[in-house]
């Protein structure tokens, strides 16, 4: 924490797979404390990028530092400072979250009490249930709980809330800015706009091996691309509305139809997608 | 520092069984935790334990009253068991945990990798030390053989056969491509080699080729010299030979093993 430089620092990274270049000469900086976001498509070069970060997999080219080390080098010392919720990873089936967990904590020098982590991921209920015996949601607390126990300074988590049902993905949301709280610096990959504005302090944008941008989410488009409003007007042709401040519009909306009597048909309200904030982005190119 | 949410995290903390990180203390408690996962899932304690136990206990009751059957029959099943506690046990381990990612889970700790093969080894080396006990107590008190008479050259089979047939395993499970066809790949081998392996043991009629190919074989020289050691009464010296070809099995494998070792699925 002493050497005072960024926690990430990626320069040019390109990584090549064949034939096909997954990443084609990313830059990042991401500043300690910072909850950093890489939003992006399925395909766009997140998984590979944060798998470099990680030490898994070796960079092409570039320059990559993670708390001053090369990831590349597989440092044990980097690898008691980090924590890391993959995309995917599997645990032993016949074993409990707690043994897991009192497992997992032996590895690092100042871990977390295991019954602080379970409580962290709501896991309380389930700590002595044979791991083949959770659901997927429970299984994925675990990932989260697995990665914090060692009490890393770093957090890279690959998609975390993928597949989570809306209650449970807020629940996520809560740990990880509690995680920020703390001072921890935070990278996440994510495909969900709303999740890299819930919760990044900074995103970048990429696609197709490439950042498109990167900035505060509010400053990228991410805020500005528009609501939808949609409805049938009084001839019955469907009318489009883009704004930014949906609730304005349709109070308009709703008090001018309450007024006539009449009902706003095939009423809907569209939140912005990636897509609409990557056209936005690509436009302006 | 902002207060954190309640129930959320608070401050640093660092529990007193955190501070022994030693490699041999990490890979000890890797054995720990490998030995409780192993009883804890009944099938593989039953192919890997159970299974060659109820060979032995079947094959000895046929062939009761014969003694030279006997004593051919009891070093066969130890030199199988040192085969299946180590080579399938640890190729299905392995493919297992690979394409489950744990082994990607590990790979991010800063669990050594040393300490990790060190407990996962020392899980199989107890599995094949029971097994043999085992089999050495049943010749004792239901075979009619006597305690082993080379008690030295019994336990450096065992070991030299336990580190051939545990690097091959991982070394094979590179080969295998996913979990489903782990059965498939694992029996190619294994039933081959141990058929091969007994009917060149026990038959002297067996044609030339095929006694070439067995002697070649790491299986065939071990379970001649564990014969040695338990039965026979011969040393180690009487089956230097045997002990090289398993020997060069073992560099063979420990090359691959580390060489092709794969932390993760293919699938990317």
């Amino acid at each position: 924490m002493n050497d005072g430089g960024p926690a990430i620092e990626v320069r040019d990274l390109h990584k090549r797979y064949g034939d096909y270049e997954a990443v084609r000469g990313i830059d990042i900086t991401v500043q300690r404390g910072e909850v950093f976001g890489l939003l992006g498509p399925n395909g766009a070069g997140k998984t590979t990028t944060v798998e470099i970060l990680e030490g898994y997999r070796k960079r092409t080219s570039g320059e990559v530092s993670v708390l001053g080390y090369d990831p590349a080098g597989r440092a044990i010392e980097l690898r008691r400072r980090i924590g890391v919720v993959l995309q995917s990873g599997g645990i032993y089936s016949h074993i409990t979250p707690r043994e897991a967990l009192k497992h997992w904590a032996s590895f690092y020098p100042h871990p977390r009490e295991v019954e602080e982590v379970l409580a962290l991921a709501g896991l309380q209920e389930k700590a002595d249930e044979r791991s083949r015996k959770l659901s997927g949601g429970q299984l994925r607390r675990l990932d989260f709980a697995l990665a914090l126990v060692g009490d890393p300074e770093l957090i890279l988590l690959d998609e975390p809330t993928t597949g989570f049902d809306p209650e449970a993905r807020r629940a996520a949301w809560e740990t990880i800015r509690s995680l920020r709280a703390l001072g921890k610096t935070i990278l996440l990959t994510t495909h969900y706009l709303e999740e890299a504005q819930a919760l990044a302090d900074r995103v970048a944008i990429v696609k197709d091996g490439r950042v498109l941008a990167i900035g505060p989410p509010r400053e990228l488009g991410v805020g500005a691309a528009h609501y939808r409003v949609a409805y049938r007007d009084p001839d019955g042709e469907l009318v489009e509305r883009e704004t930014d401040d949906p609730t304005a519009l349709l109070h308009e909306l709703t008090a001018e139809a309450l007024a006539d009597g009449r009902r706003l048909e095939e009423l809907s309200v569209g939140r912005p997608t990636l897509e609409d904030v990557y056209l936005e982005l690509t436009a302006d190119a | 520092m902002p207060d954190a949410p309640i129930g959320m995290v608070e401050g640093p903390s660092s529990p007193a069984f955190g501070r022994l990180r030693h490699p041999v203390v990490l890979s000890w408690r890797q054995y720990r935790l490998e030995r409780k996962m192993f009883w804890r899932n009944p099938s593989a304690a039953f192919f890997n334990f159970v299974l060659p136990l109820l060979i032995l206990v079947g094959a000895g009751a046929a062939l009761s009253g014969n003694q030279h059957q006997l004593n051919r029959l009891v070093p066969m099943i130890a030199g199988m068991s040192v085969m299946s506690t180590t080579f399938t046990a640890l190729a299905y381990n392995i493919v297992f945990l690979r394409e489950r990612g744990v082994l990607k889970r590990i790979r991010g700790t800063p669990l050594p990798t040393i300490s990790y093969f060190g407990g996962v080894a020392a899980n199989a080396v107890t599995n094949t030390a029971l097994q043999i006990a085992i089999i050495v107590l049943s010749g004792r008190l239901l075979f009619g053989i006597g305690w082993p008479q080379h008690w030295g050259a019994l336990i450096v089979f065992v070991l030299v056969g336990v580190v051939c047939f545990a690097a091959l395993g991982v070394a094979f499970a590179h080969v295998i491509p996913n979990f489903e066809s782990t059965a498939a790949y694992v029996n190619a081998v294994f039933l081959p080699v141990v058929a091969i392996s007994f009917y060149v043991f026990d038959s002297s009629s067996a044609p030339g080729f095929v006694r070439t190919i067995a002697e070649a074989l790491p299986l065939k020289p071990l379970i001649a010299g564990l014969s040695g050691a338990m039965v026979a009464g011969k040393g180690l010296g009487s089956h230097l030979d045997g002990l090289a070809v398993i020997a060069i099995w073992g560099a063979f494998g420990l090359y691959f093993a580390v060489r092709g070792f794969s932390w993760e699925t293919s699938r990317t």
